[in-house]
């Protein structure tokens, strides 16, 4: 098993590098097929969803999908290069530091009709797989309320629940399922 | 030959000239079945130089030890190797102590071929001894290893007075199935209750959830992501044949089988929150039986048809929960530890089997429904989810950490259960009966 996630690991090494360069020379090529390596949105795209792909990356300078429509979304100084926000196990409250963030992302929906978002609910491995399905759900109905609240009109939010079924980070204790336990909210143009 | 040898050593045993060690009993039990009925299972004998293709004995063997309810002896235990009853000499076997013994030959018939067996018990005397057999003609084209399956149901049946399972598929999910690469491809599989014979019938590079065998066998009923979401299926296994069950905004999933075959009960979040819905398969429509804010997912049917069981946290932890098919108020029927869900009725509709957690781990627990209400884990892994019975309510199938496992319902020691092709297997579902020999 270790073997396995240090090759994983290894392998994404190499792949981001790959990605990296890739980003860096050719950001124009179609977006969702090149990756992005971003912490924020890092399970969202690239070489068909691959489970080792949604590790959070610490990387430098790449550029997600939502960066390149504009908006300065991977611009750290604003509250929308936030884009993935964790849970409690069993959990499906926002967390309180969470919230303004929200609204900021609801305000910018406000103001920027021709954008929609997804927002994927993603649970951590433990508990039955349809239990999950329906907890991740529960999480991202708790941010689309809170958008929706906040300013986003109803077409702009659609929710979709994985569950446990798309892991941000490989591994089986804490260090990987508070990853996992998550929403992501991914941008794209209406 | 080698008994000529053994006989006049068993004598001297048993006259008490305990001088030679005695490895020839030492009985080699894997996984240590306590109170494990030992049983011999000989290799058949056959009368042709060409070799029969597969092992029926070890198929047998192989079966009964899975069950947990037996500890076949070790092949280099064997202390002969009789074909028919008149090789059989009591004496050696007696010694051994092991009171149930199997034996078979397969003879060449045209194409195919006649496999006959006979489970004798060593301690009975004369006509006593024989406790089954058959004579099986088997056509070109029919599987032997399914003859080997059908054999192994007959041994169970009359040595525990339950009907064996053992010749009965399974089906299952498999992720990244091409070992050694990762890859994100979602199969589901189905196989002999063995994990021999696997074959795809759907491949998809979305998750692939919950499949569930109809109650006749000739469905299943499964969630795939295909469509970037999850949307509910029905697939006839013979042609193929696909239909959309429910498709509607949000989760469309959890489903499972009205005994007649004509309904689903499903979770479906169309508005808002995941609730219980009952899809008419013919006419499509859905009729709700929860209402709440709370998650209700997992129904399962009673197969009685009147109950839905079902997972919901209205309580504040996920715990089991029982209505009327027609409507009502649910009744909490989990009151142990802090995590009860995703649960199956046993085949009898007397207990139920469930992933059981107490905050730290999820291990497979069954509860009988009348009497009582304590529940009893049967696995002590990490992990543990997806329990399904047999269709003889005697084992459970079930999913742990990657692999298929299957424990029996009085909870002896769990028994691997290899998928041919391995990959990250999930989402077990055990099928029903087929037909056995003699029907």
């Amino acid at each position: 098993m270790a073997h396995t996630v240090r090759a994983r690991w290894f392998l994404l090494l190499v792949l981001s590098a790959i990605l990296m360069v890739g980003c860096s020379t050719e950001q124009t090529t179609e977006g969702a097929s090149a990756g992005n390596g971003t912490a924020s949105a890092s399970s969202t795209g690239t070489l068909g969803d691959g489970n080792t792909l949604a590790v959070p990356l610490v990387s430098g300078h790449e550029y997600s999908p939502e960066d390149r429509m504009g908006g300065g979304f991977d611009n750290p100084a604003s509250p929308l290069s936030k884009r993935v926000f964790y849970f409690d196990y069993d959990k499906s409250d926002v967390r309180a530091e969470d919230r303004a963030i929200l609204v900021a992302h609801a305000q910018y929906l406000a103001n920027n009709k021709a954008m929609s978002v997804t927002v994927e609910g993603h649970t951590d491995e433990r508990g039955t797989r349809e239990y999950n399905l329906a907890l991740g759900e529960h999480r991202a109905q708790s941010v689309r309320q809170l958008l929706q609240i906040s300013g986003a009109a109803p077409n702009q939010v659609e929710v979709v629940s994985y569950g446990q079924e798309r892991p941000a980070a490989v591994g089986h204790d804490e260090s990987a399922w508070k990853l996992n336990r998550r929403v992501e909210i991914i941008y794209r143009r209406q | 030959m080698f008994t000529r040898v053994l006989r006049p050593l068993c004598l001297f045993l048993l006259m008490g000239f305990v001088v030679f060690p005695v490895h020839a009993i030492n009985i080699d039990i894997n996984g240590g079945q306590e109170g494990a009925l030992p049983i011999a299972v000989v290799p058949f004998g056959f009368d042709s130089p060409v070799p029969v293709p597969v092992n029926l004995a070890g198929i047998i063997a192989s079966d009964l030890k899975r069950s947990g309810r037996f500890a076949p002896l070790a092949e280099h235990d064997l202390i002969s190797q009789p074909h028919t009853a008149a090789e059989v000499h009591v004496e050696d076997w007696r010694l051994l102590g092991t009171a149930n013994l199997v034996i078979g030959l397969v003879q060449r018939s045209g194409a195919g071929y006649i496999v006959q067996f006979e489970l004798l018990d060593v301690f009975k005397r004369g006509n006593d001894a024989r406790l089954t057999g058959l004579s099986i003609n088997v056509g070109p084209n029919e599987n032997l290893r399914r003859v080997a399956h059908k054999i192994a149901d007959l041994i169970y049946k009359q040595l525990t007075g339950d009907r064996g399972a053992f010749d009965t598929r399974i089906a299952y999910v498999v992720a990244g199935a091409r070992r050694g690469r990762h890859d994100n491809a979602h199969t589901l599989q189905v196989a002999d209750a063995d994990g021999y014979n696997p074959a795809s019938i759907l491949t998809s590079k979305e998750p692939i959830l919950s499949p569930i065998w109809s109650p006749e066998g000739a469905r299943l009923a499964y969630v795939s992501f295909e469509s970037r979401r999850p949307v509910i299926y029905v697939q006839d296994m013979l042609t193929g044949r696909r239909d959309i069950v429910a498709e509607y905004p949000g989760t469309n999933s959890a489903p499972a089988w009205s005994p007649d075959g004509r309904r689903l009960a499903v979770s479906l979040s169309k508005d808002g929150n995941p609730e219980i819905y009952i899809v008419d398969l013919e006419s499509h429509s859905a009729r709700r039986l929860t209402n709440t804010n709370n998650i209700n997912t997992e129904p399962t049917w009673s197969p009685d048809g009147s109950a839905i069981l079902f997972t919901s946290d209205r309580g504040g932890s996920p715990q089991l929960y029982r209505m009327p098919v027609g409507g009502g108020s649910p009744e909490r029927i989990t009151f142990e530890g802090s995590y009860n869900a995703g649960a199956k009725f046993s085949p009898d509709g007397r207990r139920i089997v469930f992933v059981h957690g107490n905050g730290a781990e999820n291990h497979i627990a069954v509860m009988e429904l009348s009497g009582g209400g304590g529940l009893r884990e049967l696995t002590h892994t990490n992990l543990d989810e997806s329990p399904s019975f047999a269709p003889n309510g005697t084992m459970i199938v079930y999913a742990s950490q990657g692999a298929l496992r299957v424990v029996s319902v009085d909870g002896r020691t769990p028994q691997s259960l290899e998928i041919q092709g391995g990959g990250d297997v999930r989402e077990p579902t055990w099928g029903p009966f087929n037909k056995q020999l003699g029907e």
